[in-house]
C-alpha cells in the first residue's frame, strides 16, 4: 500500500484539492499536506493526498549522477 | 511517464551494476537492509539482486506496515467490526491481513459485519457524514506517511462536527523500529544477522526529512541512504552505500533529492505533533514490544479515539506457529524458509501477513522471485 507514483498536477479545484493525470488516469487528490503547488508540478500521492512536489532540478541531477557513474568506469 | 520511465532504463542499470562491481572490495562482504517495503518489491519486481555482484545482500526489512502490524491488533480490529452500530473501514490490504484463529476482516465481512475499504481517510469522513446513524471507525496504520491524511480526517470530523466517527490508531515510526533491529539480539551479541547498512525510506523521509536517521547514523556506525522507490534508485543507493562502507564512513546520503530535504514537509509534521503523542510501547510483528514506537491520539482530540470510545481488547496473542513472518521482518530469514511458502500460504490465500500486501517480502517474492528460483535450480 505503499506503492506511489509521481503525478503531474493539471487543475487546482476548490477544498485544498486538485486535478491530478496519474499515467493517464485522471484522479482527484488532497493538496491539505502540501503549500504553493501550481499546475505542471508533478507530486508524490499516497492514499489520495499529495505528500511532497518534485523538485525537477534535484530530478535532473539526480539522473546526471546516474549516467556519470558508468563513464567512470574503467574500461 | 515522467519522473518512471528515465528510473526504469535498463541500460543505465546495467552500468550502475558494472560500477558496483567495480567497487566493491571482492575480499569483502556488505549486508544492506532495505527498510522499507516499497523497496522489497523494486528489488523483486525488477530482480535487482540478480544485476549485484554475490557479496553485496540485500535485506528485507520491516517497513511494511501491513505485516508489522501484530496479530492482537487484527482482532481488535475484527472485534470492533462486530460491535453494534459500527462501521469499520480501512485500507484494502488490511481486510486479508489474518488475525487469530485464520479469522480476517474480509471474513467478518462475510459474515455481516459491515467493513468497507476506502482509498483515501476523506473517503472514510464521507461515509459518516452520509451515514450518521452508523458508528464510522477509521482503522488507520501505516508509518509517518499515513499518518499525516489521518490528522487531516480529525481535523475534517472536528470541523464538520462530525459525532460518529473515530480512528483506531495504529501508526507506527520508522525511526524506533530500525534502532531496534539495531538493538536486537541477532544483530548486536549473536551476530547471527551482518547489517552494514541501510536504505533509507522514500515516502516516509518525505514527511519526516533526512535529519532523524542522523542519530543512529552516528550512534550505531551505519550509513543510510535515503532513496526512491524506482530501480535505479535502489542500484544507486546501494552504489552509494558501498562506496561509504569502503570509505568507513557512516552519514546519511539522499538519493532522492527531488522529493526529500533534511527537514521534510513541516506543514504534516506540526499538524501530527499537534494531535498525536508516544506511547509507552507498542507491539510489531516480529520486533515484539518496541518502545515508544507508535502514536496514539492527545486527549484534546479523544472524542475521536475509538479505544477510547469503546473498551477494545489488548490482548496479544502469538502468531501462527508455522509463519516465518516475524523472523523474516527481523532480516534473520528469508520468505523461501517457510515451510508454508508458495504451498499452503499465497497472496490468495495468506496465513501470514508478509504475504498479502505487495511489499511484503513473502508475497513480493512470490510474485516475482520464485520463477528465479526455478531457472537457478534448474
Ligand atoms: S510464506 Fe506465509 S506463512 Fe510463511 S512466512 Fe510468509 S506469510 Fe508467513
Amino acid at each position: 500500500m505503499c506503492l506511489a507514483l509521481p503525478a503531474l498536477v493539471t487543475e487546482l479545484l476548490p477544498d485544498d484539492s486538485a486535478k491530478v493525470n496519474l499515467g493517464g488516469v485522471a484522479k482527484t487528490v488532497s493538496l491539505a499536506l502540501v503549500s504553493d503547488v501550481k499546475p505542471g508540478d508533478y507530486v508524490i500521492v499516497h492514499v489520495g493526498y499529495a505528500l511532497s512536489v518534485i523538485d525537477p532540478e534535484e530530478a535532473a541531477r539526480t539522473l546526471e549522477l546516474f549516467r556519470e557513474m558508468g563513464e567512470e568506469l574503467p574500461a | 511517464m515522467k519522473y518512471i520511465d528515465e528510473f526504469r532504463d535498463g541500460e543505465v542499470a546495467q552500468s550502475i551494476a558494472a560500477a558496483i562491481k567495480a567497487e566493491a572490495d571482492a575480499n569483502a562482504t556488505y549486508h544492506i537492509m532495505e527498510f522499507c517495503g516499497g523497496h522489497t518489491h523494486a528489488i523483486s519486481r525488477y530482480g535487482l539482486e540478480d544485476l549485484l555482484p554475490a557479496n553485496v545482500r540485500m535485506i528485507h526489512g520491516p517497513g511494511c506496515p501491513v505485516c508489522v502490524l501484530p496479530v492482537g491488533r487484527i482482532d481488535a480490529a475484527i472485534w470492533l467490526a462486530k460491535q453494534p452500530g459500527v462501521t469499520l473501514v480501512t485500507y484494502g490490504d488490511m481486510l486479508r491481513v489474518p488475525g487469530s484463529r485464520r479469522l480476517s476482516l474480509l471474513k467478518a465481512k462475510a459474515e455481516g459485519a459491515d467493513v468497507r475499504m476506502v482509498y483515501s481517510t476523506l473517503d472514510a469522513i464521507k461515509l459518516a457524514s452520509a451515514n450518521p446513524e452508523r458508528q464510522v471507525v477509521f482503522f488507520a496504520i501505516g508509518f509517518e506517511t499515513t499518518t499525516p491524511p489521518t490528522a487531516v480526517a480529525i481535523k475534517q470530523a472536528q470541523a464538520l462536527g462530525l459525532k460518529n466517527f473515530s480512528v483506531f490508531c495504529n501508526h507506527v515510526l520508522t525511526p524506533s523500529a530500525i534502532t531496534q533491529i539495531l538493538d536486537s539480539p541477532e544483530v548486536r551479541e549473536l551476530g547471527t544477522v551482518k547489517l552494514d547498512a541501510f536504505i533509507g525510506p522514500a515516502h516516509v523521509s518525505t514527511i519526516i526529512g533526512s535529519r532523524p536517521y542522523e542519530y543512529f547514523a552516528e550512534e550505531y556506525q551505519r550509513p543510510v541512504v535515503i532513496a526512491g522507490f524506482e530501480p535505479l534508485d535502489v542500484m544507486q543507493a546501494v552504489r552509494m552505500l558501498v562506496r561509504q562502507i569502503n570509505d568507513g564512513r557512516f552519514e546519511v546520503e539522499n538519493e532522492f533529492a527531488r522529493a526529500v530535504t533534511r527537514d521534510g514537509n513541516e506543514k504534516a509534521k506540526s499538524l501530527v505533533a499537534d494531535m498525536f503523542e508516544l506511547r509507552r510501547v507498542f507491539e510489531w510483528r516480529g520486533l515484539g514490544a518496541v518502545p515508544y514506537s507508535a502514536l496514539r491520539l492527545k486527549e484534546p482530540y479523544a472524542a475521536w479515539d475509538a479505544e477510547r470510545r469503546w473498551d477494545v481488547p489488548q490482548d496479544s496473542p502469538p502468531d501462527n506457529k508455522a509463519c516465518e513472518c516475524g523472523a523474516i521482518l527481523r532480516g534473520v530469514k528469508k520468505p523461501t524458509d517457510c515451510k508454508l511458502f508458495g504451498t499452503v500460504c499465497t497472496p490468495e490465500n495468506p496465513m501470514g501477513s508478509c504475504m498479502v500486501s505487495a511489499e511484503g517480502a513473502c508475497a513480493a517474492h512470490w510474485t516475482y522471485g520464485r520463477f528465479r528460483d526455478l531457472e537457478r535450480s534448474e
